[in-house]
């Protein structure tokens, strides 16, 4: 019988922790293929956040190394240094990614550093509560914007993606989302391509997840997937960014 | 094995000679005065023993480079003073919490806040009690020459593979600065194996993990009671210090760094004089050679020298005990003490009402 569907091999066959209807178990998946596809799981080293997905080394099963929150792109950029010949990623939140470490992302991203990065953007923070993300929309309510984000007390949401374009060493940008299969999919080959750039030495790729958080959207999995199609890919449009 | 030629280095340029020639393959750091001369040497020469060098973009960064090296199963280093090395007490602590090797280097200044840039021992609390979060430890050592800073360079980057605890070398702006002679070493490196936790790819192996987050009830303790027994290892066999004149000492001086060398002056004016002062000069400050306190007759005054108003002191009183008294002198914030206002000191102990003659 030919088997059409299984666990890939750099997965672990373990439940997760996320809560139903969370995007991180398709984005590990997706990273989990692709590394699967490219064969490329022995020379793997992944940089895991901090946030929800703090704990992806337990559900993936290559090289896994942690890092100060915001820090991920710092302790990437060392370990790639040292092993060029290594595949480093590391896959972070938006507060990790866009807050409390901007410094960090710009900076590894200016030095064209030949890394791979996925970056899940939910809008929210999850692990620690539902509070406002650099990436909130505007009136979207958290448990620190309880009457909706205002602009004019918390800002705008952070586009860092549009602001690493501008980057000479930034070589391929992408916003993704997991609101549907076909969405899955495009998402799938975008990180891909984030892989093969690293292994063609073409410099720093980051691709953006907009990824469901149900629990902190306070909607059903289902809502949250069509508040991606209806919302928020209108503040955060999808496509080839760079 | 030495080569007998010596050569005129800063203290700086010592440390960074230091750790090329222990094999460090790394280096990450961010300008700040003064220790600058390090940041420069590893940026000229790193390359050239094959060594990757990182101008980081802040001290956090800088840190956390290191713990990626570090977890790639490099000797590692970053150097600082002491605001930059605030901002790193963050990363210190996860590289001490995933039990990785590095050698953090601070030339102290005055403090607080952004202070000035004249040298200072003000951080010792903050090397040795551990400045960042969480139970933890770094071997801290503590130069008082050009020389030493070389070679205890090289046995901090052994000491924290050895025991995979951090390391620290504390030294002040006058060592990082002042230029002395040094005898080169022509040891070739030993490199430890690290390939049974770093991370190198899993071909043909289960993955590794480098991480310090313990979740599950009870692992934390498990771990943190590991580390301990490290500790407590380390307290028993990596204590040093240097011992002047301690039999019939009437005053044991305590100093350590660029304070102890003012003490070491001063000693030999008072014993030209007659005068019976030691000293007891902490290298290691943590561990702190506490078994050194023990030795002391029973009139035996203490005399606590410091460039801050009275970190070490703390340990001292521990070490001694309540057994013998303790004088403390110091200054900070730029000041140093000279050999005058020491001698006075020293000159009040021994004639003051009650005491000695």
């Amino acid at each position: 019988m030919h088997k059409v569907f299984s666990v890939p091999d750099p997965l672990r066959k373990t439940p997760t922790h996320y809560c139903p209807g969370c995007g991180h178990g398709i984005a590990h998946r997706l990273v989990a293929e692709v590394i699967q596809d490219l064969g490329i799981r022995g020379k793997t080293i992944a940089v895991a956040p901090v946030g929800c997905a703090v704990v992806a080394y337990d559900y993936w099963k290559f090289d896994c190394s942690e890092a100060p929150h915001g820090r991920a792109l710092a302790v990437a950029t060392a370990i790639k240094r040292m092993q060029p010949e290594k595949i480093v990623f590391t896959y972070q939140g938006d507060g990790d990614l866009a807050a409390i470490g901007t410094n960090e992302t710009i900076h590894a991203a200016n030095r064209g550093e030949n890394l791979s990065v996925v970056f899940i953007n939910n809008a929210i923070y999850g692990m620690t509560g539902g509070q406002l993300a650099p990436t909130t929309l505007l009136g979207q309510k958290t448990s620190t914007s309880a009457a909706g984000r205002d602009k004019k007390l918390h800002g705008y949401p952070l586009k860092i993606s549009e602001m690493l374009a501008l980057l000479p060493g930034v070589c391929y940008l992408e916003r993704v989302s997991l609101h549907n299969p076909g969405e899955v999919l495009k998402a799938k080959s975008a990180i891909r391509r984030a892989f093969q750039n690293q292994l063609e030495g073409l410099g720093f790729s980051l691709v953006e997840v907009l990824s469901p958080c149900p629990t902190y959207w306070g909607l059903s999995p289902r809502e949250a997937l069509d508040w991606i199609r209806d919302v928020m890919q209108k503040e955060f449009p999808l496509g080839r960014i760079k | 094995m030495m080569n007998n030629k010596k050569i005129l280095l800063s203290g700086n340029e010592a440390i960074a000679r230091g750790a090329i020639q222990a094999g460090c393959g790394f280096y990450a750091g961010y300008p700040i005065t003064p220790q600058n001369e390090l940041i420069g040497y590893m940026s000229n020469h790193l390359r050239d023993s094959g060594g990757v060098f990182i101008q980081a973009e802040s001290e956090l960064a800088a840190i956390n480079m290191v713990y990626g090296a570090a977890a790639s199963g490099a000797r590692a280093m970053t150097s600082s003073s002491s605001p930059g090395i605030s901002l790193m007490q963050e990363g210190i602590s996860y590289i001490a919490g995933s039990a990785l090797p590095a050698v953090i280097v601070n030339i102290m200044r005055g403090g607080p806040g952004l202070g000035n840039i004249a040298p200072a021992q003000s951080d010792y609390f903050q090397a040795t009690r551990g400045g960042g979060h969480g139970d933890y430890r770094l071997i801290v050592l503590a130069p008082d020459s050009v020389q030493e800073a070389y070679d205890l360079t090289r046995e901090a980057f052994y000491l924290s593979d050895k025991y995979r605890v951090p390391a620290m070398i504390l030294g002040d702006g006058v060592l990082g600065q002042m230029m002395e002679p040094v005898e080169l070493s022509v040891k070739k490196a030993k490199m430890g194996d690290k390939s049974g936790w770093c991370l190198s790819g899993c071909q043909g192996r289960q993955p590794h993990v480098v991480k310090s987050f313990f979740l599950r009830e009870g692992e934390l303790e498990k771990f943190n009671l590991k580390l301990q027994k490290v500790y407590r290892r380390i307290e028993e066999k990596e204590a040093r210090c240097e011992e002047m004149f301690l039999a019939g000492a009437e005053i044991i001086l305590v100093a350590y760094g660029t304070m102890a060398r003012i003490a070491k002056s001063v000693i030999m004016r008072l014993r030209n004089e007659g005068k019976k002062i030691g000293l007891i000069r902490p290298v290691s400050l943590w561990p702190f050679p506490r078994e050194a306190f023990r030795a002391a007759g029973r009139n035996t005054e203490y005399l606590v020298l410091e460039m801050s108003y009275g970190q070490m002191l703390e340990d001292v009183r521990l070490a001694v005990a309540g057994r013998r008294k303790i004088e403390f002198l110091g200054r900070s914030g730029g000041g140093i003490l000279s050999e005058g206002e020491i001698i006075d000191k020293i000159r009040s102990l021994i004639r003051k009402p009650g005491g000695r003659k």
